[in-house]
């Protein structure tokens, strides 16, 4: 549609002005929308199907593609590396949701005036600021056996240190730990700007018929923040299910696969060195785009709830 | 370690080394994954080619080599090379299978290499075909510190059961007997190899990594059963899953294990901390089933003619003078490894004159690597097993019940 109405455009035949004049109303918006319809069919949808169908064939990447049919999702359900990632992702969904509450402490406990609190906040924020990357190299020394700040801690309270990263029973919840650092400090900053728009008068109210504390929080603070809890559950529920950089810094997945999740279990099976099973990988990746797919409608809907004020 | 190489990774592919081009040289693309000493080495070599060959300009592109792994699958396909590194055995098989590799037997049959680099002819063959040059190779096997031994008073052991007692007196003395890091994996799988080679021998080994025997099978477990008087009363380094290679290099130079199981690249790192020729000292695996012909373990590195080469002529000039006996013996002094060629020199280093005493003398065979060896994807489910069993020794029948189901999988 988009193609017959540039044509539209540049037609100088009478019958075709009368065309677009009819019918600009209805065309201008595609016209507008266009660049960005393009883009996002070949960026976003051409992507997704094509990985649908390749998760039905064998492929290496290099060599002949062999339709499979549903052999992939087959061996799939039937893969014990598969359902410890798929648990690893739900044990991730559920503890990564703590850094909703605790950001929303921590910006309780900054909101307020006193000297120099910009620094304290920039220092609270400061964890968000740093790569990934390096935020696992650090929390991996901290666990780092022998040397490390935590393990020596463990060591000299109980008297045998523990590894944390070598063991498959902590593994992922220290990469949590390490994910939790960044994320609280970004619902901190999303709950302090959240702060700033409450408004005063309604806590006065508030204030004068006798709400204090909790009550006041729960009943009076919150629902005022609720945009802002609203963005950072959706932040976090999306970190949490790409979480893929900390366990390939901090553990590669190990150790033995115990610390995998389905973003970094299909890297591995298609892209990583060993990894040449793309119709598996994509296979997976169907799989984590399903569950992605249940929170992100799930926000739609909210959202265009929201929009026509229900 | 791994930032660290990422960083290398976007400086390194960069900066592309062009030699001299003359007028009329014809150019010859050639992607490499070189660390920095043998990067130096590779480009004195690659000077006095184009000074024998002055109508030849060889462009050399170094690749950080972690990265090189996953990108060469790309350049392969898109914009191919004339020259590519890559390695012998099963590991070329995918690029091989998938014609992205070109037969170079001619080169090999115009320059007899046959004859100076039988040693290595078997693994560069896929179809009674040879798909590249190999320019070097390393012997694995046990380092050990020499001021551990003295500490505790034993003998460098000759059998597996002398090998055991030992352990049994460095852990007393609180040393870790065999240490080692699987946080990468590999480090984990040259265990594997050796005990399996020790206990079953080369051809059972070859056989076990092709996929013609199942993983349940009696001798596999005799070799897990071997490898778990290691194991279990905890002779091993413990959190070895938490390490990288280098990490447990520290501890062997710190005196605070006794053994080490690797390659002998690995003589850098130790001799970077602080050891010397008197307390580093190499050995050959001790024998665990007696009367077996010893089979070593000793990875080659290779160079190929990608099928998408637009110059393919002067490529496979230089392949032959990469072969040739003198180049070999002056890019293995300075790469610090074993020269393929044997007609080629080997250098003095105690280490280098060891690896290359026990090699030519292993009446076995010679194995590549279980990552070369095996399959890519049984290379990996193989050594997230052998980890998983250097944790938990008491798991090994659910980890070969996973293998053999791979194996079903893979080896079709």
């Amino acid at each position: 549609m988009t193609g017959s109405a540039t044509t539209a455009i540049a037609g100088t035949g009478r019958g075709r002005t009368t065309f677009w004049k009819k019918n600009q109303r209805a065309l201008a918006p595609w016209i507008f929308l266009a660049p960005g319809v393009a883009m996002f069919s070949l960026y976003v949808i051409y992507p997704i199907i094509a990985s649908m169908w390749l998760s039905f064939y064998d492929w290496d990447g290099l060599g002949e593609k062999v339709w499979l049919g549903t052999q992939n999702y087959i061996e799939l359900f039937d893969d014990e590396a598969f359902y410890t990632s798929l648990k690893n992702n739900i044990i991730w969904l559920a503890l990564y949701m703590l850094a909703v509450p605790a950001g929303l402490f921590i910006a309780l406990f900054l909101n307020q005036t006193v000297t120099g609190i910009r620094i304290y906040k920039s220092l609270f924020f400061f964890p968000f600021v740093i790569s990934q990357v390096v935020v696992g190299l650090i929390f991996s020394w901290f666990y780092a056996p022998n040397f490390g700040l935590f393990y020596n801690l463990i060591e000299w309270i109980t008297g045998t240190g523990v590894a944390v990263l070598a063991d498959d029973r902590y593994v992922t919840y220290g990469i949590i730990a390490a994910g939790l650092w960044p994320q609280i400090a970004y619902c901190m900053i999303l709950y302090l700007t959240g702060l700033n728009n409450v408004s005063p008068d309604q806590i006065e109210a508030a204030r004068l018929d006798g709400a204090r504390g909790w009550r006041m929080l729960w009943h009076v603070i919150l629902p005022q923040l609720r945009p802002a809890t609203f963005i950072a559950v959706v932040v976090t529920v999306i970190g949490a299910l790409r979480s893929f950089d900390l366990v390939s810094i901090m553990t590669d997945g190990g150790p033995y696969g115990s610390s995998r999740v389905l973003s970094f279990y299909m890297f591995e099976q298609a892209l990583s060195e060993y990894g040449f099973r793309m119709g598996y990988g994509a296979a997976i990746a169907v799989i984590l785009f399903a569950i992605m797919m249940v929170f992100i409608s799930g926000f739609i809907w909210k959202m265009i709830r929201d929009e026509r004020g229900m | 370690m791994k930032l660290l190489k990422t960083a290398l990774l976007g400086s390194a592919a960069a900066a592309i080394m062009a030699s001299t081009a003359l007028a009329q040289a014809r150019e010859v693309k050639y992607y490499a994954d070189f660390d920095p000493a043998p990067l130096a080495a590779f480009e004195a070599v690659i000077a006095d080619f184009e000074a024998a060959n002055p109508d030849i300009d060889i462009v050399l592109q170094n690749f950080d080599h972690e990265g090189y792994k996953t990108s060469i699958r790309n350049f392969l396909s898109a914009d191919s090379p004339d020259l590519a590194n890559w390695y012998a055995g099963n590991r070329m098989a995918p690029f091989v299978n998938a014609g992205q590799f070109q037969d170079v037997s001619d080169v090999w049959t115009d320059n007899n290499l046959g004859e100076t680099l039988a040693s290595a002819k078997g693994s560069m063959t896929i179809d009674g075909k040879q798909w590249g040059v190999p320019y070097t190779y390393y012997q694995w096997g046990i380092y050990y510190n020499k001021d551990a031994y003295k500490q505790v008073g034993v003998e460098v052991p000759t059998t597996w059961a002398e090998f055991i007692d030992n352990c049994a007196k460095f852990k007393e003395a609180g040393i870790d007997c065999v240490t080692t890091g699987t946080k990468a994996l590999w480090p984990g799988a040259g265990i594997f190899d050796y005990m399996n080679l020790r206990t079953n021998g080369y051809d059972f080994h070859m056989e076990l990594t092709a996929g013609k025997v199942a993983w349940t099978d009696e001798r596999v477990k005799n070799t897990f059963a071997e490898w778990a008087k290691l194991v279990e009363p905890g002779y091993l380094t413990a959190n070895h899953a938490a390490l990288d290679w280098q990490d447990a290099a520290a501890l062997l130079v710190q005196g605070k294990a006794a053994n080490y199981v690797m390659g002998n690249f690995a003589v850098a790192v130790f001799k970077d901390g602080g050891m010397t020729n008197d307390t580093l000292g190499f050995m050959v695996f001790p024998e665990i089933t007696a009367g077996i012909p010893r089979g070593e373990e000793a990875p080659t590195d290779t160079i190929h003619i990608p099928a998408g080469a637009k110059n393919v002529e002067d490529a496979k000039t230089f392949l032959a003078y990469i072969a040739t006996a003198d180049v070999q013996t002056k890019l293995n002094e300075a790469l610090g490894q074993l020269p393929v060629n044997n007609q080629s020199k080997v250098g003095d280093d105690p280490f280098l004159q060891a690896g290359f005493e026990m090699l030519s003398t292993a009446d076995g065979g010679i194995a590549q690597f279980f990552d070369r060896d095996a399959p890519a994807e049984m290379a990996k489910i193989g050594m997230e097993g052998f980890q998983e069993f250097m944790v938990k020794p008491g798991n090994v029948d659910q980890i070969l019940d996973r293998l053999e189901k791979a194996r079903q999988r893979i080896y079709k």
